[in-house]
């Protein structure tokens, strides 16, 4: 059972146990983690699950998609290079410790 | 019309396997229109999977059957029709959907046209105009004190902004909202609704597929970036057209409902209004629980491509399995006070949208618009009080009302 850290804007980690399988959207929704706004559920479809992955992890998690990448363009906060939608992180063991930064807003 | 009764004399009677329970309810009837929420509640206690009587079909009214049937799209297809309607049996009513009633690989490519057409990134240049538009529909309501929240709100303000968003012509638009009527009733058995529609149909049909032609689209609107998407040969000069059109059948009537279902519940519901005042923010969450509490979007079919195992059943191949998103959104299994509208319900995994594949491709616009009005209200409007008889509209898929007369105060 992977556990991950959200990290707010204002600097407070948020760690929270997740389940293998689910993407780390649903483990923050499931946890009531704010800042994950997750309008579509998790089809990739609307962008508000936005997060910075930490520096050291962004190369290990599964490759993006197009749907993915197009979306980002459009997230709400600013585009970097270590963006990705939480929706498609899906978490496994190998994904144990995993630091998320939030942005400072989804919409 | 086309389309054949499947209750007719031709049709052999089918009955469903041992086991799954039987039901005689019929969704399409002006008894469930009015109550659908006691019904919905005897087809989720019933089973997690049902056999309706009345037209032949499963149905499944329970969170986690309707979510997976949803996210299934190879086993419950889409292309056989998302109606009653069997295309392998019977010949659509209009030509097909490029979008809606299509199954991978077809769908990926379309879909990713209405996808970029309507993506965040689109938003953001209308969210201006459209947030103006709300304001300015407001204040001129203020100005009337009383009026039809329907006629004059959920009606009025969607079409003061998606037709021309869509870059349509002024001249013809009266046809949008029957047309979208005549699609939502179109999916629905051979009952009164469906066939008088469909009778109905030939003016509406006629405006619509002219205003699918590039030439009546005007530049800059999103029915002229599907055709650009053409130039690009994403898709062909042929199924441009008939991209337009789902967003002419599904981008309106579905935004009057959502809206209305928000004018409803706050109107119903004041602690929820006054939450909303208190912190306008929770704008565009008050309409999404107003779409999961109302789900404007009431079913929807796939057919089965194989036999398959349903909540424990097996279901042959070639049948239709109704979803019930309504009863999906206030399952208890998966919903706390699944019949309390509460703006500040965390309301991601509602099926008022559907779910996977052909989830709500403009879901953006709707949430936009939703958004915008109920910022204005927020702002603006201090009390909204019912003022006269509440009627119900009915349709084969959408659930929403013909009138909510209603006076508001200014803030």
């Amino acid at each position: 059972m992977p556990s991950i850290t959200f990290v707010h804007p204002d600097g407070r980690a948020q760690r929270i146990d997740a389940s293998d399988g689910e993407s780390a959207m649903q483990a923050a929704t499931r946890h009531d983690v704010g800042g994950i706004l997750a309008e579509c559920g998790g089809n990739a479809m609307c962008a508000t699950c936005h997060v910075y992955v930490d520096e050291g992890w962004l190369a290990r998690l599964p490759a993006m998609g197009d749907d993915e990448d197009a979306l980002l363009d459009g997230a709400a906060a600013e585009r970097r290079a270590n963006s990705r939608l939480s929706c498609q992180i899906k978490l496994a063991a190998d994904l144990d410790g995993l630091v998320l930064n939030l942005p400072d807003r989804q919409l | 019309m086309s389309a054949t009764s499947r209750i007719d004399a031709a049709t052999p009677e089918r009955s469903a396997p041992a086991g799954v329970p039987r039901l005689d309810v019929d969704p399409f009837s002006t008894e469930f229109f009015e109550d659908p929420h006691r019904i919905h509640d005897v087809l989720r206690e019933a089973g997690p999977a049902v056999w309706l009587e009345k037209w032949g079909v499963y149905g499944v009214a329970r969170y986690a059957e309707v979510h997976a049937v949803l996210n299934d799209p190879l086993t419950f297809c889409s292309s056989r029709g998302v109606g009653l309607s069997d295309f392998a049996k019977e010949k659509p009513w209009r030509p097909q959907s490029i979008i809606l009633e299509a199954d991978p690989p077809a769908h990926t490519r379309t879909r990713a046209v209405l996808a970029q057409v309507l993506s965040p990134t689109a938003m953001k240049q209308v969210r201006e105009h459209f947030t103006a538009m709300a304001a300015a529909k407001v204040d001129e309501l203020l100005a009337r004190g009383r009026f039809d929240a329907v006629a004059d709100l959920a009606e009025a303000y969607p079409l003061s902004v998606f037709p021309d968003a869509m870059g349509l012509k002024q001249e013809g638009r009266e046809n949008l909202l029957p047309y979208a009527s005549l699609v939502f009733n179109a999916f629905g058995p051979p009952n009164q609704l469906r066939q008088e529609a469909i009778e109905r149909s030939a003016p509406h049909q006629a405006y619509v597929a002219a205003q699918c032609q590039r030439e009546n689209l005007a530049p800059g609107g999103f029915g002229a970036c599907i055709h650009a998407r053409a130039d690009a040969g994403d898709i062909t000069a042929e199924e441009a057209p008939l991209l337009v059109r789902s967003l002419l059948s599904a981008g309106l009537d579905t935004t009057v409902n959502g809206i209305g279902a928000a004018m409803y519940c706050l109107a119903r519901f004041p602690d929820q209004l006054a939450r909303l005042r208190s912190d306008p923010t929770l704008a565009r969450n008050a309409f999404e629980e107003a779409i999961r509490f109302e789900s404007p979007v009431q079913t929807f079919f796939r057919t089965t491509t194989r036999e398959v195992e349903l909540a424990g059943h097996r279901i042959g191949e070639g049948e239709k399995v109704l979803m019930f998103l309504g009863a999906a959104n206030r399952d208890p299994r998966r919903w706390e006070n699944p019949d309390r509208y509460d703006i500040t319900r965390r309301t991601s995994g509602h099926v008022g949208f559907g779910s996977g594949i052909h989830m709500c491709v403009g879901q953006l616009l709707a949430r936009l618009e939703g958004e915008v009005m109920l910022a204005a209200i927020a702002r603006k409007v201090a009390s909204i009080e019912i003022s006269g008889p509440v009627k119900r509209r009915y349709n084969n898929t959408l659930r929403g009302l013909e009138s909510l007369p209603i006076t508001i105060s200014p803030a």
